[in-house]
């Protein structure tokens, strides 16, 4: 019993500990993107090439005066950021990290839990993150946070429907919601049986996911909610101190959280190409799994860095006319075609 | 050390939310901590653009943002229903003992469920609920028994005494 709570502690504190690391690290390396995309040199003051920035930057959050208005709701206005910043971190607990991993016999799962309705568990999560910018945004009691509040929500909620249904897609050809066993149906294997990486089998609802994935972060070309030319901060305008860094902390873990789903659904999460083929052990290949599984994710968090600074925001009612009239019907279109294929 | 199961599933979520809850609370607290307040009334103003805040923030707002709401719901329920289809559709040994009929009857049902609401969709499409920029609003056509000119003779009648 205490062997079992301490291994799954640890668990939970590697997997906090990497989530937050990830995500402090991610406003480091979306700054240095954004200068290197720029031609400029980006942050180099804190550290040998401002490797410590994050740090500093976490300690300015901390050590900030806080400004609550007087006008606003109080308790709301403290709730608001903390359910963005628990749902971001909520969503990590159902990811598979990496493969078994055997030691002294004994086999230890790199997975905190494997629910079986995972995927479903994320996507309940992401659900709830809407009510942390909602509540947020309208406990400030100040227009433009009630505008980017509200404009939030109609987006999320459009943009959800059809990240489900791509999701559906997927799940008519892998009959199940565990994301273990999701991953585990893409492992490769040469000759007897080639099991390819779901993208293959469903590219349109990988590009149906991957544009809701955007959405859903408030990541250009939709940042809308916090579009600073028409609504100055957005949701977020009266936060100061620790509560602003929760919410842009969130979009950062949200940012992660999306990229290793992504990788999971559509990339064969940690497997890798030969991996049964080149007559590893058992924990060499776990561990380059997890190692390429990261691999994945950074490749996706650099993606959406890359599609920020390329790409300008969209207009809203573009936004709105993308979500509703392209891709639901696209996403609805991708469902027929699966199940006829499935069927065939 | 999987097999032993001392917590459910989900109890193992829960110890992870607990973890997230505890870690926002220290957080909060160190920061509380930390951090000098000196608060005056300008700052615990609202914000807008310098300016003084003109009333509250909290009254109505665009109504589209509700229908688009109920829109919402409508297809979120469909999805909830869709999600345990999608598992049943898949299922090797249901289409191994029907011989591949189970398919098509799955379907062919689920066809007819997302036809009904696609029609919603396209209701709410046609009707320009979907629009976010509407068009130029036109008049309702009416018939009255009154004529027009009735109307322009009373608008008329009583200009001057205005």
């Amino acid at each position: 019993m205490i062997s079992f709570l301490i291994y799954k502690a640890i668990l939970v504190g590697v997997v906090f500990g990497i989530t937050l690391f990830i995500a402090a690290y991610s406003t480091y390396a979306e700054r240095k993107v954004a200068a290197f995309l720029q031609d400029r040199i980006g942050p180099d003051r804190a550290g040998p090439f401002g490797i410590l920035q994050p740090l500093a930057d976490g300690l300015k959050f901390i050590m900030k005066e806080e400004i609550i208005p007087n006008v606003s709701n109080k308790i709301l206005f403290v709730l608001g950021p903390s359910i963005a910043m628990l749902t971001a971190l909520m969503a990590g607990v159902v990811i598979p990290w990496g493969s078994t991993l055997v030691i002294n016999g004994e086999t230890y799962s790199l997975q905190i839990v494997d629910l079986n309705i995972g995927i479903l568990y994320v996507f309940a999560v992401v659900s709830i993150g809407v009510y942390g910018i909602m509540i947020g945004g309208w406990a400030s009691n100040n227009k433009f946070s009630l505008l980017g509040a509200i404009r939030a929500s109609a987006q999320m909620i459009s943009y959800e429907i059809a990240m489900g249904l791509s999701i559906i897609a997927l799940i008519m050809m892998t009959g199940t919601l565990s994301l273990r066993e999701i991953t585990e149906l893409q492992t490769g294997a040469v000759g007897s049986s080639w099991n390819f990486w779901n993208v293959v089998y469903q590219p349109v609802g990988f590009l149906i996911f991957l544009v809701c994935a955007f959405a859903e972060c408030n990541r250009t070309p939709f940042d809308l909610p916090e579009c600073e030319t028409e609504l100055v901060g957005g949701y977020h305008t009266e936060y100061s101190s620790m509560k602003l860094g929760f919410y842009l902390f969130a979009e950062y873990i949200n940012m992660f959280i999306s990229s290793a789903v992504i990788s999971t659904l559509y990339f064969g999460g940690y497997n890798f190409p030969f991996m049964n083929d080149l007559g590893m052990d058992q924990n060499i290949i776990t561990i380059i799994g997890t190692i390429g599984l990261f691999i994945k994710i950074g490749f996706f968090i650099f993606f959406f860095m890359w599609i920020r600074w390329t790409i300008p925001r969209f207009r809203y009612d573009q936004l709105m006319n993308l979500g509703w009239k392209i891709l639901i019907p696209l996403a609805i279109i991708n469902i027929f075609i699966t199940g006829l294929f499935g069927i065939l | 050390m999987d097999q032993q199961q001392y917590l459910s599933a989900f109890g193992e979520v829960l110890l992870f939310i607990l973890a997230g809850v505890i870690f926002i609370l220290v957080t909060l607290f160190v920061s509380k901590l930390i951090r000098p307040s000196r608060p005056n009334p300008e700052k615990l103003s609202t914000y807008e653009s310098g300016e003084e805040a003109v009333s509250s923030a909290w009254s109505q707002f665009n109504i589209r943002f509700y229908i688009i709401a109920l829109i919402f719901l409508l297809f979120e329920v469909e999805i909830v229903f869709l999600f345990p289809w999608s598992t049943v559709f898949a299922n090797e040994t249901l289409i191994k003992e029907t011989k591949g009929l189970w398919g098509w009857f799955s379907f062919v049902e689920m066809v007819i469920f997302i036809l009904v609401l696609a029609l919603g969709l396209a209701y709410a499409w046609v009707k320009g609920h979907l629009d976010w920029i509407k068009p130029d609003p036109k008049p309702t056509r009416f018939s009255s028994p009154v004529p027009k000119e009735h109307y322009h003779a009373i608008n008329e009648k009583y200009k001057s005494s205005k």
